[in-house]
């Protein structure tokens, strides 16, 4: 009996060591999450995700984990590239984009824009152009669907609308697959 | 502007209008000669047990496919295939209970668990004969002799019925006198004991000659005895390009080889190609079950790989293990490793260099 | 020695129904709509006003664009509109179409001139005249034929291949101009040949043409160098890689060019437009299409101007029956299924089709029973079901390792497939996605650097801010003190205050931020220069926004 538990204790305080030991050794410096994160969002932000920049909702993602308290799928201007990259990081499935418009450009209605620049200083990608006092205008290929510059216009001149299919980018959809006539 | 009625789908807009329906249909008429000798010499508990059988997968498919809110795909015929391959790998008097438990397992286990048609691993027939070989060995290896319709010594349909249907039959003495064995299981029961082969096949079992084998009148499986006729139906299944030459071929050769070297150096130990060629489940399971595209290769490349396989692991079960025939165990083991030997065989694509 | 190529299917020919029927003119149509790009490559801009008349074969669209050929006027007559104009696409979009009201004089413009002797002409000049004249591949690739008669420096073409197989069921617009213009054509390979130069041709026909056959082989019967070679018919032989692989028994490299292994393939009709084009100077206004299909009461051949409605050929036909379920521009296996009848013919359209519902395909997807016929179909040697089953889950990353931008759309893994699975579909779907990951994933990058630099920017303009106010600071104590001192002096003059409100000035000039933060704060020199650097920043920012859209 006293054998048994003594070789037992004595094999376990053995791995015991055995593992601390491998845990100094082969300790890996985890790549910081966090860091990872932001670098998978568009970091311009926008605060549309939420919270009050792309650190802020990386850190977020990160003390939530893969628990999924945080939508992985907030980042509106990112879209599903970011939406893939935060899941490949996170070891979570990719989601589908949360916002159920397609995406969208700013669009300045030319005739009501008074020229106040206040939302060339808003964008963050410097997609609007215009001078003081002159019509703005957006680049539209520019443009990251942020609605940064929705809240600064004082006439409320700017409107988000969406991209309107053309010719050139429109694509062969996915096929609905033979599971598509489900019986009711 | 737009006319609503004018199909604005995707190319190639014509088809040479084939179906999986139609597949599946053409294996069936391939295996009917086959089916009518089972019956002709079995008499009518082959027709109850074929019947039982494929009803039991027809069910099962169907109630499945409703409960998984699936539209149902009996009309594309692969669960009627199903049904009438794994009978067709049963004992003649195979209990009614023992044809539903593989119906359902074919069709449940080996098929719909797996997402259904086209998702299986392993030929759904096969999976559940394995699983009726295991389960329920003494069932699984009770072979009655031939005993042809309308002769003599036949079963009324009524005595068949109740054979199938409670185990016993008005004429039981006649069903304990008519018990036997097949050529395989006589071959590895006497070599066993250290007999030759030639005394094997010459004691107690007479039956044996290659002419009754190849026609189907020995003892065996419903399905598994007439290589001449499923030979028949195999060569109708190339021509109608349902089925390619790779996968039969290769098989026959993965056998066949290796049992003629073994053979021309130790007859006296190993039973002639023809031999095994004409006896067990080869012809069947060449031309029927390792042919069957959802659990096999789709490479050229593969489909030979899978063949020789099947065929080799045959030879080797036959010869060397437990069981004296092994094309069932050959061709699902060889199943499961299909998609590897799909994923290291895809074809040199167009101006790819090597 | 002929060889062949891996795959292939043998769809019903169905050719019977137009290959007798001569090449007929279209009547002139009411209104053409000629699109701004009917070519691979850069869409052309419209260099017509509307209210102007035109001349048949004026230019009315072009593009700086290298990829790109110009588009002309197909008659006489005056361009009513440059507008958005449905176009032969199933999407059933838009594309910017000049509109001309014919004239019905139908007169040509004064400067159209054949060249006068092309077999002495410098090859540069004929390379120029097929650029200007708008040929392109006609057998449905369009992509611009001077470019592939333009071998690249050190390139040199040992073999024109001519394709003359038109492997696509029912089409038979190529065999007719084969038939009854093959001088035409010998002549137009000849000026190819010279072009390029090179001395060996061989024309491939698929041998269930056997009068196009006898046609060509006659007509090249007088030149050295120019072989006919008959192809027992199996789809896709037109595709260029197997008709290389078939004649040549070479396979082009994958990604690689045609000419890096010494070879060229050009349409047939495209030699026939090559040499109106080089010998009568006309560009490509019109083409042959066949219009057919058991849809169609009176199958025909016709001489079609671009622009023209495909209704107007339907009609010319005897219109359509009932029940015609699939109309489509091309042929059956690669051809676009469109459901307007408004939509107009362009250059790489070979054959207006009406098909019934006993001739298309048109059953649910089933699930894929694994059976090997698409690979065993797949002229390009790849694995389509297996291509199919990733692009439905979207495993897109391994596309590279099966090749999927190899795969050339021809159709006959859904041809083949018993399950109706449609493969094609599910390739392009995936190689758009993968195109649209890619560029989605250069647009975040853009914007990335985008928002880095404005931050950057605005980090820096606050320093500057604060630069100046510690400048002006500066001197206004230095002013204060120089007052303080001035006053005891009395007669003292401020000079020194001037050259310090300089240097302000000529900080915020050289300041490469020019947003008008605080603009109002500056004195009236600091704020031109303001302006005149965001006036710079803007035409910048358009220019880099013209440069995107064009990169797009």
């Amino acid at each position: 009996m006293i054998d048994a538990v003594l070789s037992m204790s004595g094999m376990a305080l053995a791995a015991g060591i055995g593992l601390g030991f491998a845990a100094k050794k082969f300790y890996v410096q985890a790549d910081p999450l966090g860091e990872k994160l932001v670098g998978a969002l568009p970091g311009s932000n926008c605060g549309n995700c939420g919270f009050p920049g792309c650190q802020a909702y990386a850190d977020a993602l990160v003390a939530s984990g893969a628990d999924g308290n945080v939508a992985i799928n907030l980042c509106t201007p990112g879209g599903t590239p970011t939406i893939k990259q935060i899941a490949d990081i996170l070891g979570v499935e990719p989601v589908a984009a949360k916002t159920d418009h397609g995406p969208r450009v700013a669009y300045i209605d030319e005739a009501r824009c008074i020229g106040c620049t206040a939302c060339i200083k808003a964008c963050p990608v410097d997609a609007i152009v215009g001078a003081n006092k002159q019509s703005h205008t957006v680049i539209v290929s520019w443009c990251t669907d942020c609605e940064a510059c929705v809240e600064p216009c004082p006439v409320d001149c700017i409107d988000m609308v969406p991209v309107v299919t053309s010719l050139y980018d429109w694509r062969w959809e996915k096929p609905a697959g033979p599971n598509a006539q489900v019986a009711a | 502007m737009s006319q609503t009625n004018l199909l604005t789908t995707t190319s190639p807009h014509v088809h040479d209008g084939d179906s999986v329906a139609n597949v599946m249909e053409a294996v069936i008429w391939a295996l009917m000669p086959a089916t009518a000798m089972a019956v002709m010499i079995f008499g009518w508990t082959a027709l109850l047990v074929i019947l039982i059988t494929t009803l039991s997968c027809l069910v099962t498919e169907h109630l499945f496919l409703k409960l998984r809110k699936r539209p149902s795909a009996v009309a594309d015929r692969s669960a009627a295939l199903t049904g009438l391959l794994l009978a067709l790998t049963l004992p003649p008097h195979s209990p009614w209970w023992m044809c539903v438990a593989g119906g359902v397992f074919a069709i449940l286990v080996g098929k719909q668990v797996y997402g259904g048609l086209g998702y299986n691993m392993f030929n759904p027939a096969l999976i559940a004969r394995v699983f009726l070989l295991i389960s329920f060995p003494a069932q699984m290896t009770a072979w009655p002799a031939v005993n042809p319709l309308f002769s003599e010594q036949a079963y009324s349909l009524g005595d068949s019925i109740a054979i199938i249907m409670t185990g016993q039959s008005s004429a039981p003495e006649l069903a304990d006198a008519v018990s036997t064995a097949t050529p395989l299981g006589q071959y590895r029961t006497e070599t066993g004991m250290g007999k030759t082969v030639q005394d094997a096949m010459g004691g107690k079992y007479t039956g044996y000659d290659e002419v009754r084998a190849a026609s189907g009148l020995i003892g065996g499986s419903l399905g598994e005895t007439s290589a001449l006729l499923l030979a028949a139906g195999g060569i109708y299944l190339l021509r109608k390009k349902v089925i390619t030459w790779h996968i039969p071929v290769t098989m026959f050769a993965g056998c066949l080889v290796p049992a003629t070297i073994f053979w021309t150096f130790d007859p006296a130990h190993y039973p002639d190609p023809v031999f095994h060629l004409l006896t067990g489940g080869l012809v069947i399971g060449a031309f029927y079950m390792a042919t069957d595209m959802v659990t096999s290769p789709i490479t050229v490349k593969g489909q030979i790989i899978f063949g020789l396989g099947c065929g080799l692991l045959t030879y080797l079960i036959r010869t060397w293990s437990g069981y004296p025939e092994g094309v069932s165990f050959a061709v699902v083991l060889m199943n499961a490793v299909v998609p590897l030997i799909d994923q290291y065989t895809r074809p040199r694509a167009y101006g790819q260099v090597a | 020695m002929l060889g062949s190529f891996h795959g292939g299917v043998h769809p019903h020919g169905n050719k019977g129904m137009a290959s007798h029927k001569a090449i007929e003119p279209l009547p002139m149509p009411q209104r053409l709509y000629v699109p701004l790009h009917q070519h691979a490559g850069q869409p052309c801009d419209p260099c017509v006003t509307v209210g102007q008349k035109v001349l048949k074969g004026e230019e009315i669209g072009r593009s700086d664009a290298w990829v790109s050929t110009p588009i002309h006027a197909p008659t006489s007559g005056t361009v009513v509109g440059i507008e958005e104009y449905p176009a032969g696409h199933p999407s059933g979009l838009t594309m910017l179409t000049v509109v001309i009201d014919p004239d019905g004089e139908d007169r040509w413009s004064d400067s159209i001139a054949g060249i006068a002797d092309p077999m002495n002409a410098e090859p540069a000049v004929i390379q120029e005249r097929i650029r200007w004249a708008g040929i392109v591949g006609l057998g449905g690739a369009v992509y611009p034929s001077f470019i592939k008669m333009t071998p690249p420096k050190g390139k040199k073409v040992e073999t024109l291949l001519i394709n003359g197989a038109e492997c696509e069921p029912y089409l038979t617009s190529d065999e007719r101009v084969m038939v009854e213009r093959a001088k035409e054509t010998i002549a137009g390979i000849e000026i190819m040949m010279h072009t390029l130069p090179t001395s060996k041709c061989v024309i491939g026909i698929e041998d269930n043409k056997p009068e196009a056959i006898k046609a060509m082989t006659e007509a090249a019967r007088s030149y050295n160098g120019i072989r006919v070679q008959p192809m027992p018919a199996m789809y896709p032989q037109g595709a260029r890689q197997q008709l290389v692989e078939a004649i040549t028994g070479k396979q082009v490299p994958s990604g690689a060019r045609l000419v890096d292994i010494g070879l060229l393939v050009h349409n047939v009709t495209t030699a026939y437009s090559i040499y109106e084009a080089v010998v009568h100077g006309k560009p490509l206004i019109t083409r042959v299409v066949t219009v057919s299909g058991r849809g169609i009461a009176k199958p025909a051949n016709l001489e079609t101007l671009l622009g023209t409605p495909i209704r107007n050929l339907i009609d010319h036909c005897g219109g359509m029956k009932p029940g015609v379920r699939k109309v489509i521009l091309g042929g059956p296996m690669m051809g676009l299924a469109v459901d307007n009848l408004d939509v107009p013919v362009v250059k790489g359209i070979a054959g207006v089709l009406a098909l019934l519902q006993n001739e298309i395909v048109d059953k649910p997807e089933q699930p894929c029973i694994r059976c090997g016929r698409c690979v065993q179909a797949c002229p390009m040697s790849l694995v389509p079901s297996e291509m199919a089953w990733r692009a439905k889950v979207n495993q897109l990353d391994v596309m590279p390792e099966l090749h999927l931008n190899d795969c050339i759309e021809c159709g006959s893994c859904g041809f083949v497939c018993p399950s109706n699975i449609p493969l094609v579909q599910y390739f392009r779907y995936a190689k758009l996605a993968i195109q649209a990951d890619r560029r989605a994933q250069k647009k975040l990058d853009m914007d990335k650097a985008r928002t880095k630099a404005k931050a950057a920017r605005v980090e820096q303009e606050k320093l500057e801010k604060e630069r100046q106010k510690e400048a002006m600071k500066a001197a206004m104590a230095a002013r204060k003190k120089a007052a303080a001192e001035a006053a005891p002096a009395e007669a003292a003059p401020a000079a020194p205050a001037a050259p310090a409100t300089e240097t302000v000035a000529a900080a915020v000039a050289t300041d490469a931020a020019p947003v008008a933060e605080g603009a109002a704060a500056l004195s009236d020199a600091e704020s031109k220069a303001a302006r005149a650097a965001r006036a710079a920043q803007a035409a910048r920012a358009a220019r880099a926004a013209k440069a995107a859209k064009e990169q797009a």
